[in-house]
């Protein structure tokens, strides 16, 4: 109390003396060190973390990979293998046996065997056809918006191109054409068909990234295009492409079943699950609900999380999301 | 040297040779123009300058006057096109860099000659952390391992007054303050020992506190690494304390050069003397700033004779119809009528009262 009573002049020398004091921490602790370091993934993946249906779908579709790569191993499949049926046309659900829980086909096999078996037709499919089309789609897109000029002129036309030819007619041809049903081709096929939109994301993405100033400040300091362009820009670009990745492995998923509806896709004789959907459809107005319902489950179910998936993803890649 | 000459088949009329051998960089006439929808825009239209090693050198003029576009032409980073070079000559250590292919010019980049960029907060990839940025020019052009690159970043950043520099270099861009990312840069300008630093306005995007610290550190290196620095600013006040000499840019020319005494102290340009008058100072307090009427001019329809005729308060007869070049006047460094007798014109008249010159303090 006597010391506020006092003029402000040793206030004044007080005040002095915390504010050098501060000075001087803030000099030696930096407390920007101080900070955790995080880079973008890490920072992205806290985001993700926080993605509920992300998380289920993500976790959802391991599972299913863990059942294409394992589940025929322990089950092995046998198509000559018909135990044959008490009712008519294929038997309902039931508990005894265990492995006829989702019912079966009209020559008695399982159709939890079906979905365990088809899984790894799909599965691959969606993997392998998003594998090769965002190679294809990055490459492009990354070299015709980076170089610009003729390059750009002559990729973006030949992706014109590949967009105005009507997607299911070349897909249904091409299956036709070279396939016989194999699925190492459907998926070349697919991977072949699905880059083009990719690409022009892509386009547009190196279009901006490239006059940012960390390119200019990349190429001062004498870095290769080529380096620039897969290593400097590309990381800044990963965000949307992955989105992109995710959706082109579900419709490659949907879009595998639907050929394969169609008698278009995998040959009759292996199982996907678009064999199932097409093998049962005459069944159907007997009331042999299950034999599609099951597959067409799965099926649903790889896809939505998928998209679950590419959701959590772009709001964890976004840069300008918030926490 | 000599096969460099009959190389290149300079024209008779004026053998393009090799400047001295303590000269760094000499720009000879450079002109590059750009080749846009609405016409062409003469950004750089017949500079020339020259710095020697280990001096400094300011280009100072308005924003659009073209000086950030010589020191990008000489680091060859226009996209061309639209940017074309329409001629001229850039000897760099008796070479002219202009006849350089694009890997020969790779390789001097970033290691013989560096470049500081306006915005640091743009300026760093924001995926890769401060030491991968640093150690990635070292390791290009030094062929060091990864490892010794980023001791070599490590040293860099001691350099340039970061502290900790051992945990810095593992920290990406979005955890550094503008000022430290600016020391990252120039750590970055410094990696390669380069014999030429360009700091495009280094200073602008800072606040005023790190600016002095900035340029204190740019001149602190500079000093220990003996480079040549090239200084692109529209700040007088930081050409004052930086530099040695000037060159004044206008509407892609120089108009006025000398040492940074000589021009800011004694300004011959209407244009310099202008901006000199629009600077505050303690002596003009209490009274309206000066400023130069009118606007920079419109770059795809110049004047036809001086390009700063419009604006200047001493136009007189030769000024709309001849073009003033540096060199043409009497006092070689500065392109003005005033100075000297235009083709076919009476003489200059009267030379107006000096402006109070520059009062250099802390700005």
């Amino acid at each position: 109390m006597a010391e506020t009573a006092h003029p402000a002049e040793p206030l004044h020398g007080e005040l002095a003396q915390v504010a050098e004091i501060a000075a001087e921490e803030a000099g030696t602790q930096d407390f920007e060190v101080a900070l955790e370091s995080l880079n973008q993934w890490q920072l992205a993946w806290r985001r993700y973390k926080r993605h509920r249906l992300a998380l289920i779908g993500s976790f959802f579709l391991m599972s299913m990979i863990a059942v294409a790569v394992v589940g025929p191993i322990i089950w092995p499949y046998n198509p000559n293998d018909i135990p044959g049926v008490t009712t008519p046309g294929g038997d309902p659900p039931t508990l005894n046996p265990i492995e006829n829980i989702f019912g079966t086909d009209f020559g008695g096999r399982s159709v939890l065997q079906m979905v365990i078996v088809g899984a790894r037709i799909s599965v691959a499919v969606g993997l392998f056809t998003m594998l090769i089309a965002t190679t294809i789609g990055v490459t492009v897109g990354a070299l015709a918006g980076f170089a610009g000029g003729r390059l750009d002129g002559v990729l973006m036309r030949f992706v014109d191109l590949m967009l105005a030819i009507p997607f299911l007619f070349v897909i249904l041809v091409a299956a036709r054409f070279f396939g016989g049903g194999d699925p190492v081709t459907l998926i070349v096929i697919f991977g072949l068909l699905f880059w083009p939109g990719l690409s022009r994301l892509v386009r547009a993405l190196y279009l901006s990234l490239r006059e940012q100033e960390f390119v200019q400040a990349a190429r001062a300091v004498g870095v290769s295009d080529l380096r620039i362009t897969f290593r400097h820009i590309l990381p800044n670009a990963l965000g949307p492409i992955v989105v992109s990745a995710t959706l082109i492995m579900a419709g490659a998923i949907v879009t595998e079943a639907f050929v394969s509806f169609l008698n278009f896709g995998i040959r009759a004789t292996d199982v996907s699950w678009g064999n199932a959907l097409s093998n049962s459809k005459g069944y159907l107005l007997q009331g042999n609900w299950w034999w599609p319902f099951f597959p067409g489950m799965a099926l649903a179910l790889t896809v939505i999380a998928v998209n679950f998936i590419g959701d959590g993803l772009r709001d964890a890649l976004d840069p300008r999301s918030k926490e | 040297m000599s096969s460099v000459i009959t190389a290149t088949a300079a024209p008779a009329a004026a053998p393009n040779l090799p400047p001295p051998a303590d000269t760094l960089l000499e720009v000879r006439d450079l002109r590059t123009y750009f080749h846009v929808m609405d016409g062409t825009v003469r950004a750089v239209d017949g500079v020339s300058y020259s710095i020697k090693r280990g001096q400094t050198l300011g280009i100072v003029g308005e924003s659009g006057c073209g000086k950030s576009v010589t020191a990008l032409t000489v680091m060859r980073l226009l996209d061309i096109p639209p940017a074309e070079i329409a001629s001229g000559s850039v000897w760099f250590k008796g070479r002219d860099l202009l006849t350089y292919t694009d890997e020969q010019m790779r390789l001097v980049r970033g290691n013989e000659i560096s470049m500081i960029f306006q915005e640091p907060m743009t300026s760093l990839n924001p995926v890769y952390t401060i030491g991968d940025q640093i150690s990635e020019g070292v390791v290009l052009h030094q062929k060091l391992s990864k490892k010794a690159g980023l001791e070599k970043a490590i040293e860099s950043l001691r350099l340039v007054g970061i502290n900790n520099p051992e945990r810095r270099v593992k920290q990406y861009p979005h955890e550094m303050s503008g000022g430290m990312r600016q020391r990252a840069m120039i750590a970055m300008a410094l990696s390669c020992d380069p014999d030429l630093i360009i700091a495009d306005e280094p200073t602008t995007a800072l606040d005023v506190t790190i600016q002095a610290q900035i340029l204190e550190l740019i001149r602190k290196v500079q000093d220990e690494t003996g480079a040549a620095l090239m200084l692109i600013t529209h700040d007088l006040g930081v050409v004052a304390e930086t530099v040695q000499d000037v060159v004044v840019m206008y509407a892609g020319r120089v108009v006025e050069q000398g040492s940074v005494d000589e021009v800011l102290l004694a300004p011959k340009h209407p244009y310099t003397e202008g901006l000199i008058e629009s600077i505050p100072s303690k002596g003009k307090r209490g009274q309206r700033l000066n400023v130069i009427k009118g606007t920079v001019a419109n770059p795809f329809n110049l004047p036809k004779g001086c390009n700063f005729m419009p604006r200047c308060p001493y136009a007189f007869d030769p000024c709309p119809a001849h073009d003033p070049r540096i060199g043409d006047a009497s006092p070689p460094d500065v392109a003005c009528w005033l100075y000297t007798r235009a083709p076919g014109a009476g003489p200059p008249p009267k030379l107006r009262p000096r402006v109070p010159a520059l009062e250099v303090g802390p700005s």
